[in-house]
């Protein structure tokens, strides 16, 4: 596969949030003073009238966003991911989803790949906390092009939606072809051998993994988790069903994110000998972002050997 | 809705009983904050709120978040007596299956605006609402009622910041100012003392006035209306437990139930001339 465009997901939610912004006219946005990193700065210039500068006060902002929800409005919140879930974790809990309000948490700068912001702009922990609540819809984009139609499917949920992006520019992975069902995990490869489920900016490497491993016979099934609650338990229930292995890669701790959602579902529903791939119960540091991403185990080089480990234990 | 002072006065009286009552046949809840309350909640559901019982999402209505959710039982006597919902279904507070919840739910109850509970986030729902009154361009007004020891919660000034910031003039927040909290009066717990500076600091007209006075609840309620370009703080002085005196500044009756002959006896002291409302 030739190396293709790259776009950080946090760039394709701003310009989708804006031309969503167009056609829906209940669409306000709400920032903590981050509007140029999370790029909701691209919707406050075009409406300015419907964009409110919360100022770095992100509870009083999930309260704001309530208000704004009881009002028939479809706020769409955003900060840093370890600000939007964690600072406001408990707003978010008692007035946001336990009401079911149609509130938006769109968080950018998720996972280490922040970079050299270091350890304390580095959410490990985010998928975990909102996955956790009732009423919560959880949804990681893959790519540019899944962002784009995840940003307009969460303005059509009804109810709470996280919604988790990154600062780094990573692959387009999709074609204009693709279609995002919320949900629905995203079968990008199918074998019989072992099966790669990926969330983030790991379904680029799930795939460049799996290319190694089909290089050396073996053929993996590779799903694109991007809805992590509800979980698609049907397909990834068949998967491990098919392949017996299952290997699971996120940008998150290993605790609490995709590979625990996975864990959960299968040890009911279809146990089979299982890897995480992800944080190891640690939070991140400074460095370049491929520097982290190396550093914690978050490559294709990763995956492969934990595909060869989990399939040894079959 | 607007009920002259006498009827405010005797309307408070019957929302006291219900207060008592429902608490006592609920074996637990928070009587001290429900009845310091009483008279501000009656006056604003009796004479200030445009509101229709029958149509509980009108969106032209005036909001009223009780962001000191654990006086619930003031609320729930109020839309009860206000027509919600039947009085008799007051005796199911906090059962299992009761739309009455300890504390409220607004997926419940018609006429609860917002869930509360979790202190010092009611202030913020109100900024929310406000500003999509203003979106709307609807003249609807918005009212939230806050405990004196719920304002030692950060995010209360995180909201009252935001509240100036934006001039929400369609916005009045009430200050159930009883002075007791849980752990003891709230001057000796962790004073926010002083109260009435600190809201003028971020912003805010405030209006100082006695919380039991129906004559002055209303002035200010009147009095915030034509104030504009920043919202208003009405600081109503209370007393915890008002109505009942065996409950009046008792700190142990913030989240105590009255037992059946505790009970008879507030509601001697709760009688009227004529017990119409009384059921």
């Amino acid at each position: 596969m030739s190396m293709p465009a790259k776009i950080a997901t946090r760039e394709a939610y701003g310009r989708a949030l804006a031309r969503l912004g167009e056609e829906n006219l209940d669409i306000v946005v709400l920032d903590a003073d981050l509007s140029k990193s999370t790029k909701t700065e691209i919707f406050a210039k075009q409406f300015p009238d419907r964009f409110f500068d919360m100022g770095v006060a992100e509870q009083n902002m999930m309260g704001t966003a309530a208000g704004l929800a009881l009002s028939g409005k479809i706020p769409f919140v955003s900060s840093f991911a370890v600000f939007a879930t964690g600072r406001a974790f408990e707003q978010t809990r008692n007035s946001i989803a336990y009401p079911a309000l149609n509130v938006k948490i769109a968080a950018s700068h998720a996972g280490i790949s922040v970079g050299e912001d270091g350890a304390s702009h580095q959410s490990v922990e985010d998928i975990a906390l909102m996955r956790v609540l009732p009423h919560m819809t959880v949804i990681v984009p893959a790519d540019a092009r899944e962002t784009e139609q995840a940003v307009r499917a969460a303005a059509g949920i009804q109810g709470p939606v996280y919604l988790r992006l990154g600062r780094l520019s990573i692959p387009v992975l999709y074609g204009e072809d693709y279609v995002f069902r919320p949900g629905r995990a995203n079968i990008l490869r199918e074998g019989p051998d072992v099966t790669i489920a990926a969330t983030g900016l790991m379904v680029w490497e799930a795939l460049q993994a799996a290319d190694r491993l089909q290089a050396e016979g073996i053929k993996p099934t590779v799903l694109n988790i991007s809805t992590i609650k509800p979980l698609d338990a049907e397909t990834l229930a068949a998967a491990a069903a098919r392949t017996h292995a299952v290997v699971t890669a996120e940008e998150h701790s290993v605790i609490g994110g995709l590979g625990s959602a996975v864990a959960e579902v299968l040890a009911e529903r279809c146990p089979v000998p299982m890897r995480r791939v992800g944080l190891a119960d640690t939070f991140g540091e400074s460095g370049r972002p491929d520097e982290l991403l190396r550093k914690y185990g978050l490559t294709a080089e990763h995956i492969v050997s934990a595909v060869r480990e989990v399939m040894a234990r079959r | 809705m607007s009920e002259d002072l006498a009827a405010l006065a005797e309307r408070a009286r019957v929302i006291r009983r219900h207060i008592v009552r429902m608490i006592t046949r609920a074996g637990s809840g928070h009587p001290g904050g429900s009845l310091s309350a009483a008279d501000i909640v009656t006056t604003l559901y009796f004479h200030e709120l445009r509101l229709d019982p029958r149509r509980p999402d009108w969106p032209e209505r005036d909001r009223f978040i009780l962001s000191k959710g654990h006086a619930a039982p003031v609320l729930y006597a109020a839309l009860a007596e206000r027509g919600f919902f039947p009085v008799e279904e007051l005796d199911t507070l906090r059962q299992l299956g009761s739309r009455l919840q300890g504390h409220p739910d607004l997926r419940k109850l018609p006429g609860v605006e917002m869930s509360t509970g979790s202190l010092g986030q009611g202030l913020a729902v109100g900024n929310g609402m406000a500003l999509a009154a203003r979106l709307d361009g609807r003249d609807s007004r918005v009212y939230v009622l806050l405990g004196d020891g719920e304002v030692e919660e950060g995010m209360v000034w995180e909201a009252a910041m935001a509240s100036s910031h934006y001039r929400l003039d369609n916005l009045v927040a009430m200050l159930d100012h009883n002075r007791l909290q849980i752990d003891g009066p709230v001057a000796e717990v962790m004073s926010p003392e002083p109260l009435a500076e600190k809201w003028r600091a971020f912003g805010w007209h405030v209006l100082p006035i006695d919380g039991h006075d129906f004559s002055q609840i209303v002035a200010a309620l009147t009095r915030a209306r034509s104030l504009k370009g920043r919202p208003t703080m009405i600081v109503c002085e209370t007393v915890k437990g008002k109505g009942v005196s065996f409950m009046e500044n008792q700190v142990e009756w913030h989240g105590t139930a009255p037992k059946e002959e505790e009970l008879a006896r507030a509601l001697e002291e709760l009688e009227g001339k004529s017990d119409v409302y009384a059921g």
